[in-house]
């Protein structure tokens, strides 16, 4: 529990922290789709935030007006001070970018892509160490068009970085990427940030959202709908703990709905599922089964999660 | 400018790693030159006032590796680089814009002189080529032909809205062209073809050339100047208000 809110006082210090981009009333439409509407938000120094949302809520077009790819019908957007459509160039050479589509020259090789980068910013990291960190060293003789999908989004995310950026944006940071390569991108991100510089990515995965991202934005059909840390976001929720087990044979819930903290029990078959508020709900419930000697098994607990409140918020079918 | 000179090197890379690109650029009107040659050889002939028939083609071998470079390969690149997402990416950089197609005009531009030497340096060792043409005169000629059929690919790649359409309309322009401009079919072609030739780009520039590599005036070749000019003027209009990067 303290740790918790050391962490909850640690993430509240970075937020007074200074602005690094600045969203205010942000729209874009594409003829009749409005696919970014009234967006407004900031992301701060030193900070992951991360965005989640459903295909076609927005993300990529929020993110692109940012970086100044895209030229917003309306509103204003401030990164570093500078407005990216009147001073892009100055920006960019200040941001890295990964972006959710794009390509290199099929024949160009890895290395290649790295140097080649590199030159087009006046300040430059070290290509080489950032394909080691990124596990492409072996691979920086090879052709784009030969790299593996996970490949290729390691070597757009190395390139993110080829110019040690203030900045950096990843539009679907993990997508195409294995275990491995996910947790290895994940310290990466961290590391990042512990050099005092922001990220600002999109994700599909909610548990990446969670353990990664300190504020985690939720868009749904070109608006924001939350922003909050992701201990607030799932706090707000107001939702159950639950301890999930299996039983043999008849089963009597009555005893266990009126265990202290306990809101309902449901019968599932063999699984029996007991909704409750408190940390103490877990144990309360073992030691109610074992003093009547009911035998279960596979006992677990499920805590509401990033998910729970990206399904609420968002409404659960799927649409574009 | 150093962005421009990283790219264009690595552009100009990447052109000669692709084996279609450099055979149609500079291999094709090569071995067309040789084909011909081994067929007619470069004997001075009197209808040509004294030239052979390689002196009297080369200019337009050098017509054929600028509507291969230019045209086709200029119109293939660019239309798959917007297709691809290669142009987004760069353009996530701060490189400015004209950069990135000013290193494609130069790589193209440097493989068509190359194209053009390599016919010369050949032509020169192995037929003894006899042409008056100054290179004062003929190296303007040949930027100006190469710049303008270079503007038409870029229009191609800018109308058309997929690489697969931009390539094959680029040869749907080219080879018709080819034929008829009299770059590579040495005899004279029918009256009325030639008529219709006079709207054909490529024509022009075997003319141009042909007339100056022989040593002709440019006064005898204002048609053809002021036709390429023009349509290097129109191309680019048209390029900068249809050109699109994704
Ligand atoms: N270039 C474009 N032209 C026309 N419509 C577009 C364009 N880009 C995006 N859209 C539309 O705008 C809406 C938002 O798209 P956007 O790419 O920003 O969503 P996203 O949140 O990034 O989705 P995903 O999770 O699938 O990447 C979608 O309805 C999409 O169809
Ligand atoms: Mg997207």
């Amino acid at each position: 529990m303290l740790r918790e809110t050391d962490m909850d006082e640690e993430k509240a210090k970075r937020s007074e922290r200074n602005v690094a981009v600045r969203v205010e009333r942000l729209r874009k439409t594409y003829n009749s789709v409005v696919a970014a509407d009234d967006v407004s938000f900031d992301v701060h120094e030193a900070e992951i935030f991360g965005m989640v949302g459903p295909n076609g809520a927005g993300k990529t077009t929020t993110i692109e007006c940012i970086e100044g790819l895209r030229r917003p019908d309306s509103g204003n957007i401030r990164v570093f001070d500078l407005d990216p459509r009147r001073d892009g160039y100055a920006l960019r050479a200040r941001i890295g970018v990964q972006l959710q589509q794009s390509a290199l020259q099929e024949r160009i090789k890895v290395w290649e892509a790295m140097e080649l980068f590199a030159s087009f910013y006046s300040r430059a990291a070290d290509w080489r160490a950032l394909l080691e960190q990124l596990g492409l060293t072996e691979k920086r003789n090879a052709a784009f068009e030969s790299l593996s999908g996970g490949q290729r989004q390691r070597l757009f995310v190395a390139l993110a970085l080829v110019n040690d950026p203030e900045l950096v944006f990843f539009d679907e940071l993990t997508t195409g990427l294995d275990p491995h390569a996910r947790r290895a991108m994940w310290e990466l991100v961290r590391g990042i940030r512990e050099k005092g510089k922001t990220v600002f990515l999109t994700t599909h995965f909610m548990e990446e959202a969670e353990r990664l991202c300190d504020r985690v934005a939720i868009m749904d059909r070109g608006r924001i709908v939350a922003l909050d840390t992701p201990e607030n976001l799932i706090r707000s929720l107001g939702a159950e703990n639950r301890v999930v087990f299996t039983v043999e044979g008849p089963f009597d819930p009555q005893p266990l709905c009126r265990l202290p903290g306990v809101t309902r029990v449901e019968t599932i078959g063999e699984r029996i599922v007991v909704y409750g508020r408190g940390d103490m709900v877990v144990v309360e419930v073992v030691n109610a089964l074992a003093s009547k000697r009911i035998p279960f098994r596979d006992l677990r607990t499920e805590q509401p999660n990033l998910e729970d409140v990206f399904l609420t918020v968002t409404g659960h079918e799927m649409r574009d | 400018m150093r962005s421009l000179w990283k790219l264009t090197c690595m552009e100009m890379k990447l052109f000669l790693r692709d084996p279609a690109a450099v055979f149609f650029s500079l291999g094709f009107p090569l071995m067309v030159m040789v084909l011909f040659g081994s067929m007619f050889g470069n004997r001075p002939i009197r209808d040509l006032g004294g030239k052979g028939f390689v002196d009297r083609m080369i200019p337009g071998y050098t017509a054929m590796v600028i509507g291969t470079t230019g045209l086709v390969s200029l119109a293939t690149v660019v239309s798959s680089y917007r297709e691809k997402g290669v142009f987004r990416r760069q353009l996530a950089t701060p490189l400015r814009p004209p950069v990135i197609l000013a290193a494609q005009v130069l790589v193209h531009f440097v493989m068509t002189a190359a194209g053009m030497a390599i016919l010369v340096v050949i032509g020169e060792l192995v037929y003894g080529l006899r042409l008056q043409g100054s290179l004062i005169n003929v190296l303007p000629a040949f930027v100006l032909s190469s710049l303008s059929i270079f503007g038409l690919g870029f229009v191609l790649a800018s109308v058309m809205a997929t690489a697969r359409s931009a390539q094959t309309s680029s040869m749907v322009v080219y080879f018709p062209m080819m034929f008829l401009s009299g770059s590579v079919i040495p005899m004279p072609l029918p009256e009325t073809v030639q008529r219709y030739a006079q709207v054909l780009p490529l024509t022009h520039v075997v003319n141009l050339l042909r007339g100056l590599w022989e040593g002709g005036a440019w006064s005898a070749h204002l048609k053809e100047v002021g036709f390429l000019a023009g349509l290097l003027v129109v191309c680019v209009i048209v390029s900068a208000k249809t050109f699109r990067w994704e």
